[in-house]
């Protein structure tokens, strides 16, 4: 029988013949915390008797969602995380290095084929390099540190065939929005999401980590797309600290069994925007443009990639933000912001209008950064609008993408990019 | 597994930020502050209403979002008893089951607020004592029950140094 990406990665990292529903122990490939996770992790590895981490030059830990620190309690769990990756030889990222999810794949620790658990729900977006990575808990990645292994259910999987080729003025974030309101909130829940067609195939591997990234947001366990030359390119050019470790990507079998599978026409697609209070509450644009926003965030690591920032910085070079509008740019990476510097797109964003922030998180999980006030709307490239998502109950939350986002800052209200993107 | 608890209900798609609020989590490990925060942006008052052993009852895909294990151990730490709900998003499944944190795949539609419910892991029955109503539960994996009777992921490691899924 015929296998999916996600039976092949997790036969071959468990060493079984394993199909959808087998329970394996599997070799992981790389290991992740983030400074919400973290601090947990660090305490049930202590819990559990751990002495030492197993390989690792395999694991990272990254400060990224409240970095800076802004209280002393976040400073108090940064410092444990510091002293923890010291003692332990592991990496530790600290504040200004990057959103962990641009840095995992940018720093070259993950690659094609590769099992991969980070205790962030959003791991899930190095799929897009065609490897098996998905979200645990600080208990699950303590003993993932400790023993180099995870126990997994192996997921049935749910294919999406994108066909066509999006428009001008559309993106991979219009398209995954689109997808998650046609299976809503929990239509992948315990599956491996599939992403394919030649939509997929024409997108940057930029664009297509946002895709991947928003897996979680259907329910998905995984996110994954196939290795093409593209994203052989793009390891190659990142494979700094992966040293000599080879990967081996997977195809599924043409007689894979799936779930289900989903095709769509990308060629029709228009802008997409989540509304609040949900990410799965999506519409085209039409039904929300000239909604007043106050705030407009671009970055974080669903849309904070070089390719976002040219997308936005291409509507706003030369023009203002509105002046009733706060634009916060996020650079998902210190290595983005140096491109995006080295390419004067950081120029032409501050000279907009924009502030700029700490290469991290920014404001999308309202630890800082600009939170909102009550009543306020807030349109923004990050991949979550739940109420209180950005620390402010009272808040409203939309979701789009860069080329909206930089539209709506322009003029105030939710504007149809396509109106600026010739 | 034997749990009596009066049911607090709420909604579908109950994510991880409305359980415990990221503005919350970042700052400290200590779970009983975080306690006090449980479910706030939902129900104000749920925090100083809910009694040690009291179960949370919801609909659909509960836990959605985030990895945090706060969300659990916010749970647990407010005394709840356990979650149950037709189904579960998967990390928080996973993190409840690790954390100790009971959580029951059943039919909710019938549980209202204040009733007095009997949950019955090991003969897969949820009873509610005030409707005088039965209803199955899913059982769950014969792994996660051993987890679970370990007292979370934590004992289980310091038990067997691995995962024992045999």
């Amino acid at each position: 029988m015929g296998k999916t990406i996600a039976e092949k990665i997790l036969s071959r990292k468990s060493g079984q013949d394993a199909y959808t529903n087998d329970l394996v122990v599997a070799t992981l490939d790389f290991r992740m915390g983030q400074d919400g996770t973290s601090p947990l992790a660090i305490r049930a590895f202590e819990e559990m008797g751990g002495q030492q981490v197993s390989n690792p030059e395999q694991a990272a830990l990254v400060i990224d969602h409240s970095a800076p620190s802004p209280i002393e309690g976040v400073s108090a769990l940064h410092h444990l995380m510091r002293a923890f990756a010291k003692e332990q030889q592991m990496i530790c990222y600290d504040i200004g290095e990057g959103v962990c999810h641009q840095l995992m794949p940018e720093k070259g620790h993950v690659g094609p084929g590769d099992l991969v658990i980070g205790a962030d729900s959003h791991t899930c977006t190095y799929g897009a390099l065609n490897a098996f990575a998905t979200g645990v808990g600080s208990t699950d990645l303590a003993a993932g540190l400790i023993s180099g292994q995870m126990w997994f259910k192996v997921p049935e999987s749910i294919k999406f065939v994108c066909n066509g080729l999006l428009p001008a003025g559309v993106y991979s974030k219009d398209l995954i929005l689109f997808l998650i309101g046609q299976v809503t909130a929990d239509g992948a829940t315990y599956m491996a999401a599939e992403y394919t067609g030649e939509a997929i195939d024409a997108l940057s591997v930029d664009a297509r980590f946002t895709i991947a990234n928003m897996a979680i947001e259907m329910g998905a366990k995984a996110g994954l797309m196939e290795a093409d030359d593209k994203v052989w390119a793009w390891v190659r050019e990142h494979r700094a600290l992966s040293g000599d470790r080879s990967f081996e990507a997977v195809s599924p079998d043409r007689d894979a069994v799936y779930a289900r599978v989903l095709e769509y026409d990308a060629g029709k697609l228009e802008p997409q925007v989540a509304k609040p209070h949900r990410v799965d509450n999506v519409s085209p644009i039409g039904e929300v443009a000239g909604t007043p926003i106050q705030q407009a965030v671009l970055g974080t690591c669903t849309n904070g990639r070089i390719e976002d920032l040219r997308i936005a910085a291409g509507i706003l070079r030369g023009r203002r933000v509105h002046p009733e509008v706060r634009l916060i740019v996020a650079p998902a990476s210190r290595r983005i912001l140096l491109e995006a510097m080295d390419e004067g797109i950081i120029q032409d964003l501050v000279k907009a209008g924009a502030a700029l922030v700490t290469p991290g998180c920014g404001p999308c999980v309202g630890t800082h950064n600009g939170i909102p006030a009550d009543g306020e709307n807030v349109i923004s490239t990050a991949n979550r609008n739940f109420k209180g998502r950005m620390a402010n109950n009272k808040a409203f939350i939309y979701l789009a993408s860069p080329a909206t986002v930089a539209a709506s800052a322009l003029t105030g209200a939710i504007t149809d990019p396509r109106e600026y993107v010739k | 597994m034997k749990l009596q608890g009066k049911a607090h209900c709420f909604g579908a798609d109950v994510n991880t930020d409305y359980i415990i609020s990221g503005k919350y989590k970042f700052k400290t490990l200590d779970m009983k502050e975080l306690a006090c925060h449980v479910m706030e942006d939902l129900d104000p008052d749920f925090a100083t209403r809910v009694q040690p052993g009291d179960l949370v009852i919801a609909g659909r895909n509960f836990g959605c979002g985030s990895s945090r294990e706060q969300a659990p151990l916010a749970l647990l730490n407010a005394g709840v008893g356990a979650v149950l709900a037709p189904s579960f998003a998967r990390i928080f499944y996973r993190n409840a089951i690790n954390t100790g944190l009971p959580v029951v795949e059943c039919d909710t539609s019938g549980i209202s607020a204040g009733d007095e419910l009997l949950v019955d892991l090991e003969n897969g029955v949820l009873r509610n004592l005030t409707r005088k109503a039965e209803t199955p539960i899913k059982p769950l994996p014969a792994f996660m029950l051993k987890v679970l009777g370990d007292g979370g992921l934590a004992a289980h490691f310091r038990k067997y140094g691995t995962f024992n899924i045999d």
